[in-house]
């Protein structure tokens, strides 16, 4: 097993442009009377500015992990720092907040409001956001400034995803977490989406993982995080990262 | 399809929330129904039982005096069965300590050990020894009342004369089910007594001996009562004979009758209500249910299970919960059922209730109620089957949405994203949310048609024993007496002022509509007991011509201008021909008005009185009370306070305990409609909330976009709830018009105040319910699953 970065990191000596320091994770979830170890001792960090990419197979253990790293789920043992707070002892109250002040979320199936136009369906999140940006601007960033009061029915899968990312980054983020954003998507609309993540990721510095059991994806990444069976298999690093519409798949 | 059965198990008891609601709406409504109907079908048979086997008489007459021997001819007229002569007496009776006035009426008791009529069942004690001259069995009610029990002595004044009797049973009869002294139409069991003595010492004591002053008979089977009665007024006619008549205008039973016949009516109209209201809940609830299992249909689909086969699984479902809620409505129907029917015993002296459920009326509601909720399971699944499984299986498009009207005439800026979220949601299915309301409202509605009757009765007290009846006392005189008789009573100190009055029994005739009642003859300048317009205005009596309740008129098809026919029934029993001046405003009882003299100069008699109203100071009621007592002349002193509490202890108190059980059954309803309401648009947005917490919105914020709408839907419902409410007891009051009385429709805030309550109770309660399934959302699952 390789490691990403050193097993011997403490809190102490976190460079001040990690924005996750994970170590050890662990998660087990009970399934009637047998336990189902989905992560098995992770260690992973995370930079400002990086585009990684979580790469397996289903049951890989990485869906798991983003949850986690989200506030979404706890780890079973181990701990995650972000920005040197402690996930794992957060409460409830202070997951919320995580999640409403620093994270960003892009889902498979988009989940956008359907009684909300475009510009609302952002708005929703700046309006409880602390320095967020006008939602026609994040609209622009995804290149959906001229649709801006279209309800989601009015719109393509592909532009329903972007409006998700557009929601994703209006507060500013500290990290995009992106579950499967191309899933539901064919090539050529995933490509645009995945332009509009990268756009992101350059442009505002985000800290950005993606998850896929697409391998064709992983080229745009700075780093791909290879997982299987819980495990971290192997880590490749991107000497150079390819533009999405390089991509085939 | 063991597996779909085990799915139907699980699914069940996933659903056990709604399940309840739902088993909960069924059963309230299947329980007003089946409480209604077997409190009214118990009474009626426990009636008919009753009379079979005390052997109540069909034929009843009162005469001045016969003598023994007349009983022969009586009974030679063709058609009688049985024949029982006897005396009965009005009294005066006499407690220590208790200073009201008490009448009672003595009879003749039935012959022991003989299948005599009317025969006494006795609940305690024994019958009169026949040798002993002072032993007396009394009515239960009257024993009740003032904890009586056998061996007590009680002070009787016969025909002027104080004897001391002793108690020796306590007994009921088939004669006085609905027991009222006279003048009044509500049983007053303190004020008023039926006593029993064996028939030759109550003959000896009144004076009769070897005569009778009232007669009862049966008929043999197939025999005309109408020429029995001819033939018998014939036979007692030189024998101060007053008119006879059978058991429709019998007291006991006409009162009895006229309250099962409002019973019945109230429990018709509720029953159509009650199963109409759930039914319609129901099919809304169900269907929506079954809209949210949408995928799951697809999935099914998908393997293979053909339409008739989800079908047969969504209805089986359905069923299941159906039946609970059938079971839940039945234990609960005969047990308010059993509590009204003893409750109803209070006031109508039966000896014992035969409790009685007819099969038919449970399964005719089951049907209703089950084909109701079928018939939702069945278009939802229409809606649901239709669609090819692969599509319903892919992530639904998003609905369509647009901005709502009032976003558009420009207040969009000062709504927040989630308010517009719960503004578009309702605007989108526009038939869903005006379900939702309308379930609510009509819920609301059977709340205020179950309470609105406590206005209404107390705006009739107020009419009738405020403004019309402003007497303090009514005394009533042995017989139609000069007017010296009421300088007598005003001589009394405290007595500040007498009307007279003059009650003669009479049958009213309009064409072929006959109606059997009395006339009140009353002082033009009356200031005490005044008749009401029909806008409760005091009415001036013209000098010629009668005046009838408005209901009467109705009854006889006779208005202001027609002429009308009274036959009295009384002295040399004229027939006379009056105008019909007036219509008067009367809620409680009927009868007609004339002016005194007019009534006198119809009847060919001098000034004469049958009785007088009092006005006395508070101060000296009991020196009053004990005056009249003295007095021979007096037959009977009906006190008006006691008038007003005895409505309300017996009529306003049956109407109010039946309306506080159908109130409470509307409330439940009231509930399960808001909490499923809630339960299914929570399960049709879950995911969207989910997702909303996943993006960092606070529990609060989320709990806000759900409960807004339901809340919204909750006020909305609020004002259209009292509009049905106001429809529906509207409706009540035209059912329940009737001879005994007339339910104004009246609706104070406070009914309407308690609508409102319990709906924002049930929408609280429903809120927090939900708010905590919100909390428990799963915000994993959310980011894998389509809708």
């Amino acid at each position: 097993m390789s490691t990403p970065d050193s097993n011997n990191a403490t809190h102490a000596d976190i460079d001040a442009d990690v924005v996750f320091h994970a170590h050890g994770i662990t998660k087990i979830y009970p399934m009637g009377e047998v336990e189902v170890q989905a992560l098995r001792g992770v260690d992973l960090d995370l930079h400002t500015g990086e585009l990684i990419v979580l790469l397996g197979p289903s049951g890989s253990g990485k869906s798991t992990l983003l949850n986690i790293l989200g506030g979404l789920d706890t780890p079973t043992a181990g701990c995650v720092l972000y920005r040197g707070r402690d996930l794992t002892r957060a409460t409830e109250r202070e997951l919320t907040e995580y999640r409403r002040y620093h994270v960003g979320f892009v889902f498979q199936f988009y989940n956008l409001i359907p009684s909300l136009t475009a510009r609302e369906n952002v708005a929703v999140v700046t309006e409880i956001a602390r320095k967020p940006m006008r939602p026609e601007e994040a609209l622009e960033l995804v290149g959906l400034g001229k649709r801006l009061d279209h309800f989601p029915a009015q719109l393509s899968g592909g532009e329903q995803q972007r409006v998700a990312i557009a929601r994703a980054i209006a507060k500013n983020p500290e990290v995009l977490l992106c579950d499967e954003p191309t899933g539901a998507l064919d090539s050529s609309t995933g490509i645009v989406v995945l332009e509009a993540i990268e756009r992101i990721n350059r442009e505002l510095g985000t800290a950005t993982a993606v998850i896929t059991h697409n391998a064709g994806i992983a080229l745009m990444a700075d780093r791909v995080i290879h997982l299987g069976d819980g495990l971290i298999t192997h880590v490749n690093i991107n000497e150079t990262r390819k533009a999405p519409h390089e991509l085939t798949w | 399809m063991r597996a779909l059965n085990h799915k139907l198990v699980r699914e069940l008891w996933q659903l056990r929330g709604q399940a309840l609601a739902i088993a909960l709406v069924i059963g309230a409504g299947l329980a007003a129904v089946l409480m209604s109907i077997s409190t009214l079908d118990s009474l009626q048979n426990t009636r008919a039982i009753y009379y079979r086997d005390y052997a109540f008489a069909e034929v009843f007459a009162s005469l001045k005096r016969a003598p023994d021997s007349l009983r022969e001819r009586i009974a030679a007229i063709p058609g009688v069965n049985q024949v029982n002569t006897r005396v009965w007496a009005p009294v005066t009776i006499e407690i220590a300590g208790f200073t009201d006035p008490i009448s009672g009426l003595l009879v003749s008791a039935p012959r022991a050990g003989r299948a005599d009529l009317n025969r006494l069942y006795l609940r305690a004690g024994r019958l009169m020894d026949p040798d002993r001259s002072d032993e007396i069995v009394i009515g239960d009610a009257f024993a009740e009342a003032h904890g009586f029990q056998p061996g007590d002595r009680l002070g009787v004044i016969i025909d002027g004369k104080r004897k001391q009797l002793r108690i020796v049973g306590i007994a009921l009869s088939p004669e006085f089910i609905y027991q009222i002294g006279p003048g009044s139409i509500f049983p007053d069991f303190a004020r008023f007594a039926v006593l029993w003595m064996a028939p030759d010492v109550l003959a000896t004591a009144y004076d009769m001996d070897g005569a009778f002053n009232n007669v009862t008979l049966t008929l043999t089977h197939g025999a005309n009562a109408a020429d029995v009665i001819d033939e018998l007024d014939t036979v007692l006619e030189r024998y101060g004979g007053l008119s006879a008549y059978d058991r429709e205008d019998q007291t006991s039973h006409r009162f009895l009758s006229e309250e099962f016949k409002q019973l019945e009516q109230m429990g018709r109209t509720f029953s159509v209500i009650f199963l109409g209201i759930s039914a319609f809940l129901l099919n809304m609830v169900i269907s929506r249910l079954i809209n949210t299992q949408r995928e799951e249909i697809a999935t099914l689909k998908a393997f293979g299970y053909s339409n008739l086969a989800i079908g047969a699984h969504y209805a089986k479902l359905v069923v299941a919960i159906v039946l609970f809620g059938i079971v839940l409505g039945v234990i609960a129907g005969v047990w308010f059922g059993q509590g009204l029917s003893h409750i109803y015993m209070e006031y109508y002296r039966l000896p014992y209730l035969h409790y009685q459920l007819r099969p038919v009326i449970v399964l005719v509601a089951t049907l209703v109620t089950a084909s109701a909720a079928l018939i939702g399971t069945l278009f939802a699944l229409q809606r649901a089957v239709r669609l090819p499984p692969a599509q319903a299986m892919r992530p639904e498009p998003p609905p369509v949405y647009r901005a709502t009207v009032v976003e558009r005439l420009g207040v969009q800026r000062w709504l927040s994203q989630p308010s517009r979220m719960i503004l578009r949601h309702i605007e989108r299915r526009p038939l869903k949310a005006a379900l939702s309301v309308i379930g609510i409202a009509f819920a609301g509605g059977i709340v205020i048609s179950g309470t609105f009757f406590k206005d209404s009765i107390d705006f009739m007290v107020e009419a009738e024993f405020r403004l019309a009846q402003r007497e303090d006392i009514a005394v009533t005189f042995t017989e139609a007496t000069s007017y010296a008789a009421l300088h007598e009573l005003a001589a009394l100190p405290g007595v500040t002022r007498v009307e007279p009055v003059r009650v003669v029994p009479v049958r009213l005739r309009h064409g072929h509509h006959v109606y059997r009642t009395s006339v009140q003859g009353l002082a033009p300048n009356a200031d005490l007991h005044r008749s009401l317009d029909l806008n409760l205005q005091p009415l001036a009596f013209p000098p010629q011509g009668i005046l009838l309740t408005e209901y009467l008129g109705t009854r006889l098809a006779i208005k202001p201008g027609d002429t009308l026919t009274i036959e009295v029934l009384d002295g040399s029993q004229p027939v006379r021909e009056v105008p019909l001046v007036g219509l008067v405003q009367q809620y409680i009882g009927v009868g007609g008005y004339m002016d005194l003299d007019a009534l006198n100069r119809l009847l060919r008699e001098d000034r004469a009185v049958s009785g007088a109203f009092l006005a006395v100071d508070e101060a000296d009621r009991e020196t009053v009370y004990a005056r009249l007592k003295t007095m021979p002349r007096i037959a009977s002193v009906r006190v008006q306070e006691n008038s007003i509490r005895n409505y309300y202890a017996s009529i306003g108190d049956l109407l109010l305990t039946y309306t506080a059980f159908i109130a409470g059954l509307a409330g439940a309803i009231t509930f399960g409609v808001v909490y499923n309401s809630a339960r299914i648009t929570l399960s049709e947005r879950s995911r969207e909330l989910a997702s909303l917490r996943v993006l960092g919105f606070t529990r609060g914020e989320i709990a806000y976009i759900l409960l807004g709408e339901l809340a919204l839907l909750t006020l909305a419902a609020i004002p259209l709830g009292f509009v049905v409410g106001r429809a529906l007891s509207a409706h009540f009051v035209a059912t329940i018009h009737q001879e005994l009385f007339r339910v104004p429709l009246i609706l104070e805030p406070d009914t309407y105040t308690l609508s409102a309550i319990v709906i924002l109770i049930s929408a609280l309660v429903s809120g927090l319910i939900v708010r905590r399934r919100l909390d428990q959302l799963d915000l994993i699952a959310v980011l894998k699953t389509k809708e």
